[in-house]
């Protein structure tokens, strides 16, 4: 080793990452989620879940299928339709359960690194610290995506076998774009587990954490948001219209900051054609409107702020992990 | 060998808040040295190491290492040194070889050169039958051999362990020290060896720096800071046969001697307190007057007390110094 020489160049070719450090973490974190017991048990939950409330709407749909047979994106049906009272739609089961997803892949991101004490080796190898992070959400949006389109695409196939009805080219898009919708909804739970994963240092809290603020944002939510709305903006015994209107409004625009009800909207937007608006509607303003269908580009376009809300609060906590973890001292 | 030494640190500082972790820190080890970091828990050697990697901002002064500044291009550094964090971790559930190939990776080697290099280290640090083991089966030892593959995967230039012997079994140490020993001759790296434990690394360390409460103290090859304890009074452990009166009147003439005592658990062993190492007169006044001489021994020449002497004038300094 030549001493002198290490000052202009370096002793020897060094070879330069062929890839960049945050595939090479992905990748070793991809391979650790499809190997994992979690991603067995959660596909299991999630499939099941899914397939029993498809099963059981095209079962419904069949029924009446004779006086149905006019209803625009009957094959939509499938997937928004509650087959029972108290068997719940495709659509809200997977917008309950999903979240879990999002938060089983990412409340031990960072966290299960240090307790393992594997981070400072990680950090101490040729890659940039943030790699670490981008490396792990990355791989974590990946497994999410793949168990998003597994799964719609099985319970699109059962319930083309029961149903019988080939969907269109439409139905297709409106199916694409919800799921598209639905990763970013995912990763949004994904980012504010590893939020909790960087800030906490036991996985038992960061799960716990990432968990009640699941149940609160998605069970709760509705009861919270009248409480709010209510102490806000009152509604006396005799209201008058306004109030009424007033009270609505905010619970709307309350409503609006959940995740949770910014999917539900969207969803609804996107996989029901009739749907025309979201949130309230005057008597007036419906009075005398020809029941009809939105095309798909008007139905994204109601969609779309929704979707833009989702993605910056997707970004948002994605970042917030980002800064935390990049002060964050690496020594326990 | 000559001009750029491979860790060079200027006034090196770290504050956290109102505590400074390392003060003034001016370090320098050259090109295929062994240096031994001393100090007990929380002198501020892993904050150091830290800085030296790039992966914590020093608050004042500068650290190069290879020539490099690793808080301009920590990525450089990191791909040119080795580190062996305190306490190394690996993932329990994959198994030793897999742990090194994602350091291969990370490393950006290719494949096949990858595998290779991986092969021979296992060799190397006696693991080739438990490579393919998970790691969450592998004792303490191993886990710290892995540990030393896996800083060598990138085939580093410098090589920074700490803490490499803490809580490993005798004979894991033993299989440890080894290890680093062969590396240091093998490959010509520079090493850098933080730890608590100088009894166990002193062996291995060309030069060793004691650091306490952030300061060096001292620094120089071993023998050389036993040395300039012996500077001053000493106390010398004589044992000896013989009716104690003799002996004290033996002792008493030897010029040099202020006083003696005889040790309370060891009628045998005497105390004798001189102002410098005047052993060769002890000897010999006692051999020609007819006692038998059984041990004669200058206690503070033991390591422990090197290193306790060190510390305590390092925590007395610094204690004067707040």
């Amino acid at each position: 080793m030549a001493g002198a020489a290490s000052e202009l160049a370096p002793t020897k070719p060094f070879p330069r990452p062929r890839r960049a450090g945050w595939r090479v973490v992905a990748a070793k974190e991809l391979a650790d989620h499809l190997l994992s017991v979690r991603f067995l048990v959660l596909l299991v939950l999630v499939g099941l879940a899914a397939a029993g409330s498809v099963y059981a709407a095209a079962g419904g749909i069949r029924d009446v299928a004779p006086q149905a047979s006019e209803t625009p994106a009957l094959f939509l049906r499938l997937f928004t339709v509650a087959p029972e009272e108290r068997v719940p739609s495709f659509l809200s089961m997977v917008g309950f359960l999903a979240p879990l997803l999002g938060i089983a892949f990412g409340f031990d991101a960072v966290n299960g690194e240090r307790s393992q004490g594997t981070l400072p080796r990680l950090v101490s190898q040729p890659i940039h610290r943030d790699d670490v992070v981008n490396g792990k959400f990355a791989a974590g949006i990946i497994v999410i995506g793949m168990i998003l389109v597994g799964l719609t695409v099985l319970v699109a196939g059962l319930g083309l076998l029961r149903l019988g009805i080939v969907p269109t080219a439409v139905e297709v898009w409106r199916l694409l774009l919800w799921l598209a919708v639905t990763v970013v909804y995912v990763s949004f739970w994904l980012g504010l587990a590893t939020l909790c994963s960087v800030a906490l240092r036991r996985a038992a809290t960061s799960a716990l954490v990432a968990i009640a603020a699941w149940l609160v944002l998605t069970l709760f939510a509705g009861l919270l948001l009248g409480l709010v709305t209510d102490a806000i903006a009152p509604v006396p015994e005799q209201p008058t219209a306004d109030q009424i209107i007033r009270n609505a409004r905010l619970e709307q625009q309350i409503g609006r900051l959940s995740p949770s009800i910014l999917y539900e909207e969207a969803t609804i937007a996107l996989l029901n054609p009739e749907v025309r608006t979201i949130g309230f509607l005057l008597p007036q303003q419906i009075d005398r409107a020809v029941p009809g269908t939105l095309s798909l580009d008007q139905s994204l376009l109601l969609a779309w702020p929704q979707t833009v809300g989702l993605v910056a609060l997707t970004i948002l906590c994605f970042a917030g992990a980002y800064i935390l973890f990049m002060r964050q001292e690496i020594r326990a | 060998m000559a001009g750029q030494p491979a860790i060079r640190t200027r006034a090196l500082t770290k504050r956290y808040g109102e505590f400074t972790a390392v003060n003034n820190l001016d370090l320098e080890v050259s090109h295929g040295e062994i240096f031994g970091l001393l100090g007990p828990n929380g002198a501020g050697k892993t904050t150091t190491i830290l800085m030296l990697l790039g992966l914590s901002e020093p608050s004042e002064g500068q650290a190069e290492v290879v020539g490099l500044d690793p808080a301009r291009s920590p990525l450089e550094v990191k791909r040119r040194v080795g580190y062996l964090p305190d306490n190394v971790g690996f993932y329990a559930s994959l198994t030793g070889r897999e742990n090194l190939r994602y350091t291969a990776r990370l490393n950006g080697l290719e494949r096949e050169e990858g595998e290779a290099r991986i092969e021979a280290l296992l060799d190397q640090a006696g693991l080739s039958d438990a490579g393919d083991s998970r790691v969450d089966t592998y004792s303490r030892g191993m886990r710290q051999r892995l540990g030393i593959a896996d800083t060598l995967v990138k085939e580093p230039d410098v090589i920074i362990l700490d803490e490499p012997t803490v809580a490993i079994d005798p004979e894991g140490v033993a299989e440890v020290l080894t290890l680093i020993r062969s590396l240091a001759r093998d490959r010509g790296v520079t090493l850098l060896l933080a730890s608590h434990l100088l009894h166990q690394v002193q062996s291995v360390c060309d030069r060793v720096g004691i650091f306490v409460a952030g300061r060096m103290v001292a620094e120089g090859p071993m023998r050389e800071l036993a040395d300039r304890l012996a500077e001053g009074p000493v106390t010398i452990e004589v044992g000896v046969e013989g009716e104690a009166a003799d002996i004290e009147r033996v002792l008493g003439s030897v010029t040099g001697v202020d006083r003696m005592e005889r040790d309370d658990r060891d009628a045998r062993l005497w105390l004798v307190r001189a102002d410098r190492d005047i052993r060769e007169a002890i000897a010999r006044a006692l051999v020609s007057e007819g006692l038998a001489l059984r041990q004669l021994r200058r206690s503070g020449d033991e390591l422990d007390e090197i290193y306790r002497r060190y510390f305590q004038e390092g925590e007395a300094e610094s204690g004067r110094s707040r």
